[in-house]
């Protein structure tokens, strides 16, 4: 019997061991990989498909969906488009925090196709810019994300863009929040927006 | 009411939807063609199917032509490293036994030159040329800007 309680001791003691070390694991590591996330803001100052330019600074207070694409894309960014609509439309009463936007990196031929008539066809609520070519590189350097025009002789008018096809999250105050991959499905974007209300 | 309710799926069901038709050539099936609506004419249309090659000889995908547009060019999707990039696919390999989608993210045909914008509820024909089984046409159905394919009862995906 006085077995059976030294035994009783010993289990919880190695249980209580067990969770010290995962608490001491765990906490350092969330902290710091949150202020590795908050270290950075990532800011545009870019033209609507209006001429208005659009600043990140008139965005505080809702978080901010941007992806960076072009309108001659056939396949990429139709998807993530009608994936960002999809969240946009079951966020219900809560759309209002959130503010979709797509930033052209073909800036001189979106606007000339149109930019807001091809953001509009996927969701009225998704804001379409288009800077120089200055102003475009400076946003994407921002957002640490990388594009590149490709000659190829495949595609209309001879080019294409190489481009980072993620999604982005921006946060009220202005912080980067994370980043969904290419292909993250609508319902665990609008899951992980729910959770930050 | 069972028979109403009877009528009804029925009445729902019965717009023939040509995704889902199914055409065959030699040892290859074709199935699920779709398309998306565009956004005017000026930017390209895309272009989705899926091949299964039923037989003991692998072929290929080397090409498609339509009227609907002036150059549609086989691509694909390749992220790779954290980046997009659309290059052009001289011929999408469609190996004996095995079932091959040319899907989002993916293979796709490309579809420059459109004659006229696509809009949801057309079609339009693609030939579709295989390099051992020869040419087939499939009717393409245009869905949705936000369709991710074809809604058939036999889609299995």
């Amino acid at each position: 019997m006085r077995l059976r309680s030294l035994q009783m001791i010993l289990w919880i003691a190695a249980t209580a061991a067990v969770v010290a070390f995962s608490a001491m694991r765990w906490w350092p590591a969330t902290d710091d990989s949150a202020a590795a996330a908050s270290a950075f803001s990532p800011a545009f100052a870019l033209a609507d498909s209006e001429g208005s330019i659009r600043t990140t600074a008139e965005f505080r207070g809702k978080f901010l969906l941007v992806f960076f694409g072009f309108t001659s894309c056939p396949d990429v960014c139709p998807t993530t488009l009608a994936e960002v609509a999809q969240v946009m439309d079951d966020l219900g009463s809560d759309a209002g925090s959130v503010q979709p936007i797509f930033i052209s990196i073909d800036p001189e031929r979106d606007m000339r196709l149109g930019l807001a008539d091809y953001t509009k066809a996927f969701h009225p609520a998704i804001l379409g810019l288009a800077g120089s070519e200055a102003e475009t590189q400076s946003a994407a350097a921002s957002f640490k994300i990388f594009y590149e025009r490709e000659a190829d002789t495949s595609s209309p008018d001879g080019y294409t863009m190489a481009h980072s096809p993620g999604l982005y999250l921006i946060g009220p105050d202005g912080a980067w929040l994370r980043q969904f991959t290419y292909g993250t499905p609508a319902a665990d974007i609008l899951s992980d927006l729910q959770a930050r209300f | 009411m069972k028979h109403f309710l009877l009528a009804a799926a029925l009445i729902l069901s019965a717009p023939a939807v040509m995704a889902c038709e199914t055409v065959t050539i030699g040892d290859l099936t074709i199935e699920h063609a779709w398309s998306k609506a565009t956004i005017g004419a000026g930017r390209p249309g895309v272009f989705y199917v899926e091949i299964t090659n039923g037989g003991s000889v692998d072929d290929a995908l080397i090409g498609i032509a339509t009227p609907a547009a002036g150059m549609p060019m086989l691509h694909e999707t390749v992220v790779q490293d954290g980046i997009a990039s659309m290059p052009h696919a001289m011929s999408i390999p469609v190996p004996a036994g095995q079932n091959v989608q040319l899907s989002p993210g993916g293979y796709h045909g490309m579809l420059m030159g459109l004659t006229t914008a696509l809009k949801e509820g057309d079609s339009f024909p693609v030939t579709l040329s295989f390099e051992k089984a020869g040419e087939v046409t499939v009717n393409v159905d245009v869905l949705s800007l936000r369709a991710e394919g074809p809604d058939c009862a036999d889609a299995g995906q």
